[in-house]
C-alpha cells in the first residue's frame, strides 16, 4: 500500500477487525471484513455499520450562505427548513458534474456540504473559485472541515432498534425531536453519545436503499461513536461491513457514485438526476447548458440492467451492444448478492433506454443477453 | 492459516495438483479462495483442449474481480468439474474437494519437477 495514502481515525479499527484493506480514492480503507457477500446480506437483514471518515464536510454559514449554495449546487436548497438535508449536483458551466453532494441546513445560516472523498480536493479548489467571484463572499464563510471531521453510517432495518440506545436524549440544534427515531428521513439534529456526551449530528439518511442513519462527529471523537454503536447493536445483529458492500448495495439501489455514473463529461440529466435540478429556483452554475440538454434530449441515459443469461458478472468499463451495433457501456456492474444476478448500470443511445429493451454485454470477448429494468433494480418487498 | 496439504503439489499462481497415474486434477488452493472470498462464478476449459504449462485456461470470479487460473501443466483436458460451475461456492467450501477444476492428461511429466512443494508454496504465501 501506498505511504501516500490517508487513513480514517478507525483505522486500528479495521486492522483489529481483520479488514481487508484496500485504496480508494487516495484513501486506506476496509473493502470487507468477513465478505462481501455476508455484510450485503447483513444490511438488507439486520444492520452495518461502515467508517465513512474518508468522505469530506465543508460547512458554509452566513447572511448570504443560501445565496451562494443555491448559485453552487444545482437542487434548491432555499426548500430545506432547519434540520433538513438534500441531495444535489454541483454542475460546471457545460452541465459536467464536479460532484454529487449531500446539503444539510443545520441552523438558520448555516449549512453542511457531504462531499465524495476521492473529490474533496477538487470541490474545495472548485468551491473556493466560484466564491473568489461572489459579489457577496463577504457575508459568509467557507470552511473545509474535512480532516477535523469523521462520519459513520450505520445502515439497515434494525438500525432503529439500537440508535437511540446510542443517543439516549433529545436534540438540541438542527431538526427538534425527543429521541432519533423521531427523524424522519434526510432530517438532522445533533444528539450527546451516551457515557461519553460527545456531541454528533446524526441524519436519518444512507446509501444502500435500507432505513439508517449517518453520524457526524470531530475525528477524535469518532472512535468513542464507532465503539458505543458496535457494543448497543452487537444483540441486534449489527457488523461491521466494507467498500465492497457499500458498492452492491448502492448498485442494487441506482444510487449514482462520482466516477462511474457522474463524471466531468457527464450531466445530472445524462444520469437521470433531473428531479434534483431545480430550474424554477432561478440562475445556477450550469443552468443554461442543463436546461438546454433538458430541452433537446440528453444524448446519453444512464440505464440499469439486468443480465437474462447465465454468465461472469458484468464489470464497469464492459462494452454494451444492440446486436452488431456498440450502443454503450457499462459504468457499475456487479453480482447482486439480493437477486443473485448480474446488474449493472450503463450509458446507452436515448432509444435503447425503455425497460424491457434487450441488449447483450460484452463479457471478456462473449455477448450475453440482458434486459433494461427499472431503477431500483432491487426493491424491499413489504 | 491456510491449509496446504502435504501430498499435493503447488504452482505460484495458486493452483494444486493431484496426481494419479498420468492424470493430474488441478484446483485451486484454500489460499487463493479464501483471497478471492466468495465466489460467484467459475468458467471451466472445453473437455479435449490441449494445454501448454502455464497457460490461461479458466476464470474464477468473486463479486469484486475475476481471476484467471493457469494449468501447471501441459496436456489434455479430459474432464470439467461441472457441479462447480452450477454451485461456485462448491470451490469456497472445499478448495481441494469437491471445488476442483479440472482433470488434464499429462503430456509431460517433467513439469511436475518444476511446480512447488507444499513447504515452498507455505512459504510464498506466509
Amino acid at each position: 500500500m501506498s505511504a501516500s495514502l490517508k487513513r480514517t481515525p478507525l483505522y486500528a479499527t479495521h486492522q483489529a477487525l481483520n479488514g481487508r484493506l484496500i485504496e480508494f480514492g487516495g484513501w486506506e480503507m476496509p473493502v470487507q471484513y468477513t465478505s462481501i457477500i455476508d455484510e450485503h446480506q447483513t444490511v438488507r437483514t439486520a444492520a452495518g455499520i461502515f467508517d465513512i471518515c474518508h468522505m469530506g464536510e465543508v460547512f458554509i454559514s452566513g447572511a448570504s450562505a443560501l445565496l451562494f449554495l443555491n448559485h453552487l449546487l444545482t437542487n434548491d436548497a432555499s426548500k430545506l427548513a432547519v434540520g433538513q438535508g438534500q441531495y444535489t449536483q454541483m454542475s460546471q458551466e457545460d452541465g459536467g458534474t464536479v460532484d454529487d453532494l449531500y446539503l444539510y441546513r443545520l441552523t438558520d445560516k448555516e449549512y453542511l456540504l457531504i462531499i465524495n472523498a476521492s473529490r474533496i480536493d477538487a470541490d474545495v479548489a472548485w468551491m473556493q473559485k466560484q466564491l473568489a467571484a461572489f459579489p457577496q463572499q463577504h457575508l459568509l464563510t467557507f470552511e473545509n472541515r474535512s480532516d477535523k471531521y469523521g462520519a459513520i453510517a450505520v445502515q439497515g432495518p434494525k438500525a432503529a432498534e439500537f440508535i437511540n440506545d446510542v443517543f439516549p436524549g433529545g436534540s438540541h440544534a438542527g431538526t427538534h425531536v425527543h429521541k432519533v427515531t423521531e427523524l424522519h428521513k434526510n432530517q438532522i439534529a445533533t444528539f450527546n453519545l451516551k457515557a461519553t456526551g460527545a456531541l454528533c449530528w446524526v441524519a436519518r439518511t444512507g446509501y444502500t436503499g435500507e432505513d439508517g442513519f449517518e453520524i457526524v462527529t470531530t475525528a477524535s471523537r469518532i472512535l468513542e461513536v464507532w465503539d458505543t454503536l458496535m457494543d448497543a447493536g452487537k444483540t441486534h445483529g449489527l457488523k461491521p461491513a466494507g467498500l465492497g458492500a457499500r458498492d452492491t448495495l448502492r448498485t442494487e439501489v441506482c444510487y449514482p457514485l462520482y466516477g462511474h455514473e457522474l463524471d466531468d463529461k457527464t450531466s445530472p440529466i445524462e444520469a437521470g438526476l433531473g428531479i434534483f435540478v431545480s430550474f424554477e429556483k432561478g440562475p445556477f452554475i450550469g443552468h443554461d447548458a442543463l436546461l438546454a440538454q433538458k430541452t433537446k434530449g440528453p444524448q446519453k441515459r444512464c440505464v440499469a440492467f439486468k443480465m437474462t443469461d447465465k454468465c461472469a458478472p458484468p464489470r464497469p468499463g464492459y462494452t454494451v451492444w444492440s446486436g452488431e451495433e456498440q450502443v454503450g457501456q457499462v459504468v457499475s456492474g456487479t453480482l447482486s448478492p439480493s437477486l443473485n444476478a448480474g446488474i449493472g448500470l450503463a450509458y446507452v443511445k436515448p432509444e435503447l433506454a425503455k425497460k424491457e429493451t434487450v441488449i447483450q454485454i460484452d463479457i471478456r470477448g462473449k455477448k450475453f443477453a440482458a434486459q433494461v429494468v427499472g431503477k431500483p433494480i432491487y426493491r424491499k418487498a413489504v | 492459516m491456510a491449509n496446504v496439504p502435504a501430498d499435493l503439489k503447488y504452482a505460484s499462481s495458486h493452483e494444486w495438483v493431484r496426481v494419479s497415474g498420468d492424470i493430474a486434477t488441478v484446483g485451486i488452493t484454500d489460499h487463493a479462495q479464501a483471497e478471492l472470498t466468495d465466489i460467484v462464478f467459475v468458467e471451466l476449459p472445453q473437455v479435449g483442449r490441449k494445454l501448454a504449462a502455464g497457460e490461461a485456461c479458466a476464470v474464477v470470479e468473486s463479486v469484486k474481480t475475476a481471476s484467471d487460473i493457469y494449468s501447471p501443466v501441459s496436456g489434455e483436458i479430459v474432464e470439467v468439474n461441472q457441479p462447480i460451475a452450477d454451485n461456485p461456492a462448491l470451490v469456497n467450501q472445499s478448495a481441494f474437494g469437491d471445488g476442483w477444476f479440472f482433470k488434464i492428461k499429462l503430456a509431460n511429466p517433467g513439469d511436475l519437477a518444476k511446480l512447488l512443494t507444499p513447504d515452498a508454496y507455505k512459504a510464498q504465501i506466509s
